[in-house]
């Protein structure tokens, strides 16, 4: 990647990305099937018709005002600035307020909106820690859709509770057993179910990955947080933050609020990885940090890989994390310097979770317990009287039981 | 050769008035060294187009056949490095045959575009099908092919309509692949009488010839297909025999051959007898 190649547009236009063909820089596109390629074509026009459509964009921000309960707040984090800030002040954005618990449900109403706009009458998506699969689950019901989510048989192993939240949503879970179980093999088996059912099925995809349009389209259904997020800090602080930070996995909380602020020179904007276990073991779910590029579920992006091109197995504490691949735009984004690519590891997410329950009286979501990790550095870069917003993607009660047995560990 | 020899063959085959039988089977399953047996014992039965499989981990557009073919394969060690050494050790036993490499774009682009357009066509490979990049994405993997004579095989589908066809057609080579159901590998396969106008107007659009597959399994739908068709592929049904033979401990490549000579026996008769109906 040639840096004079991803440079154009000036580097004051990094919001005006993707292309027409769907690239962020070298990055994203639409590598899928040919069986699948008219359909996404379709789906690309479909949403372009929708995103300039009045009716639509109303009916959008009125689900989102009274089922998601938007605005989230944006709340001053005052003995966790304390405690951590060095000066700086510290502001959560409060997703986790969100109905379902988690910013994943701003997409999931948009993406079904589209669904039902299109005239289709089936819904599928993959899901990871399940709090995707809970967010399509609960806008299926929410309009009475039919939806089957794939989710590896190790994750319906290790998210009991949200696979029983799905099924009393009405929605049927699809344990994957293929690859590694885990949630790119839910995406494969997503993929092969649109393949067979193209005539009436949605694919609901929820983050910012798969083939164009969908990584444009779910940044655009999560900028309502950056959106809200840049009204709030100005109504706070009379002034843009200093400095953004958030977790990324395929990272769609990161880039809803990011993207917003993208050509703002001085916001310093910060990713969080998963380093699982640390980057030097191996085990790990850091794609810019620890991998290279290559294609995998419709786009060309940052993916762990081994040196034959096979894809690796991603790991995290955090499953909403434990992804081998990235969204494009953050490979493009970590490419030209926009936005630095941080990492935390397993045990340090775990003692901010513990540091921000007891501080805060906010139990966080694992994955922005990753964000939570790094407000150290990022605060001692800012300085004295910066100003930081964080988002708080999801909350932690779905997590509990996989921290339960190193919470000894954290007093 | 390269690009040619799949003309050459398709050449000869419409000489001879009959379809032609392209069998499909994974590199390295169930073992690297059973590979080439199989390769040798498929011919010998009457294969006339070789499809490879390039395995990858994460193969999108498969069934559950070919995934696990995949996952053996890559278990017992097998590289994209590999599989072009077993394309070379066959081409050095039939100059003739074509051989297609069928996968995913990753290990390609792992490897790098021009030095595995250069690999290949160094180890004898004639054609390439890549499941996940479409027209709209192959322009630097077709000129690194272009360069080696190497055929860029397209697919066409049942939801490609006749304008997106024309995007197909253009710019490639060799023959055009119709997946004639709208599924994944080894899903059910489409009735004959409704896979010949979808053949006709790929052929027109291509001025290519047109091979069937997914979801071919028996001799009889084989023959169906081979009386539309230009070629029926079959994969799905070999890899699964190829695996129980594997399983049973018995020897897949002599497994293999039986359905094989039994899919080419209907698929080169079938334009000699009376159409059924």
């Amino acid at each position: 990647m040639t840096s004079a190649r991803l440079m154009e547009p000036p580097p004051n236009a990094y919001a005006a990305w993707p292309d027409a063909r769907g690239r962020f820089g070298d990055y994203g596109g639409a590598y899928i099937p040919e069986t699948l390629a008219p359909l996404v074509q379709d789906l690309g026009r479909a949403y372009e018709e929708a995103k300039a459509s009045p009716e639509f964009q109303a009916e959008l921000a009125a689900h989102l005002a009274t089922y998601v309960g938007r605005p989230s707040p944006l709340h001053f984090a005052e003995r966790y600035s304390a405690a951590y800030g060095q000066g700086a002040r510290i502001y959560f954005k409060r997703e986790d307020l969100n109905h379902t618990g988690a910013h994943k449900i701003n997409n999931c109403i948009g993406q079904i909106l589209l669904a039902r706009r299109m005239g289709k009458t089936r819904i599928i998506a993959e899901t990871g820690a399940g709090q995707h699969g809970v967010a399509t689950a609960t806008v299926c019901a929410l309009f009475g859709m039919p939806c089957v989510v794939y989710m590896g048989a190790l994750d319906v192993e290790r998210q009991a509770p949200n696979v029983l939240r799905m099924r009393l949503l009405g929605a049927e879970v699809r344990p994957v057993t293929s690859g590694s179980a885990t949630l790119k093999d839910a995406t494969n088996e997503a993929l092969r179910d649109w393949v067979a059912n193209v005539d009436d099925t949605f694919y609901i995809i929820g983050s910012v990955v798969g083939p164009h349009p969908y990584p444009m389209m779910v940044r655009d259904f999560q900028t309502v947080i950056g959106l809200e997020a840049r009204e709030q800090i100005l109504a706070a602080e009379g002034r843009l933050p200093d400095a953004l930070v958030a977790c990324v996995g395929g990272g769609s909380n990161a880039m809803g609020l990011f993207h917003p602020f993208l050509s703002d020179d001085g916001v310093r904007i910060f990713g969080v990885e998963a380093a699982g276990d640390g980057l030097q073991s191996g085990r790990h779910a850091a794609a810019i940090n620890g991998g290279r590029p290559g294609v995998l579920h419709g786009n060309l992006t940052y993916l762990l890989q081994d040196t034959d091109g096979q894809i690796t197995e991603a790991h995290s504490i955090s499953a909403g994390l434990d992804y081998p691949g990235i969204g494009p735009e953050h490979a493009w984004l970590a490419d030209v310097g926009r936005v630095r690519y941080l990492m935390a590891t397993d045990t340090e997410a775990l003692a901010a979770f513990a540091a921000c329950s007891r501080l805060e009286g906010i139990i966080p979501a694992l994955e922005p317990a990753h964000a939570l990790a790094r407000l150290p550095e990022v605060c001692a870069e800012v300085g004295p009287g910066g100003v930081v917003v964080l988002n708080m993607s999801g909350r932690g009660d779905k997590d509990l039981a996989a921290v339960a047995p190193r919470l000894e560990n954290l007093a | 050769m390269s690009a040619g020899r799949i003309e050459a063959r398709f050449a000869a085959l419409a000489a001879e008035r009959r379809a032609g039988l392209v069998t499909y089977v994974m590199a390295g399953d169930p073992t690297p060294q059973a590979s080439l047996e199989i390769l040798k014992t498929l011919t010998a039965a009457g294969a006339d187009l070789i499809e490879l499989g390039l395995p990858f981990s994460d193969p999108m557009a498969d069934g559950p056949i070919i995934q696990k073919a995949a996952v053996r394969a890559l278990e017992r060690g097998m590289t994209t490095r590999a599989t072009l050494d077993l394309v070379a050790a066959f081409r050095r036993t039939d100059a003739a045959t074509p051989v297609i490499l069928m996968g995913y774009l990753n290990p390609v682009m792992s490897f790098g575009l021009k030095a595995f357009a250069q690999a290949a066509a160094e180890a004898g490979v004639d054609g390439l099908i890549m499941v996940d990049c479409p027209p709209e994405e192959a322009d630097a993997l077709s000129e690194a092919l272009d360069a080696q004579d190497i055929a860029l095989i397209r697919l066409a589908t049942p939801t490609t309509d006749a304008t997106r066809l024309q995007v197909v057609a253009r710019g490639t080579r060799g023959f055009v692949y119709y997946v004639s159901v709208a599924g994944v590998t080894g899903d059910k396969a489409a009735e004959a009488s409704r896979v010949a106008p979808a053949v006709a107007q790929v052929r027109a659009a291509s001025g290519l010839p047109v091979a069937v597959g997914f979801g071919v399994r028996e001799p009889e739908q084989a023959a169906d297909i081979a009386r539309v068709a230009d070629a029926v592929v079959v994969g799905s049904a070999l890899v699964e025999v190829i695996a129980a033979a594997a399983e049973a401990g018995a020897d897949p490549a002599e497994a293999v051959s039986l359905k094989a000579r039994a899919l080419a026996g209907a698929v080169h008769a079938a334009r000699q007898e009376p159409a059924l109906g």
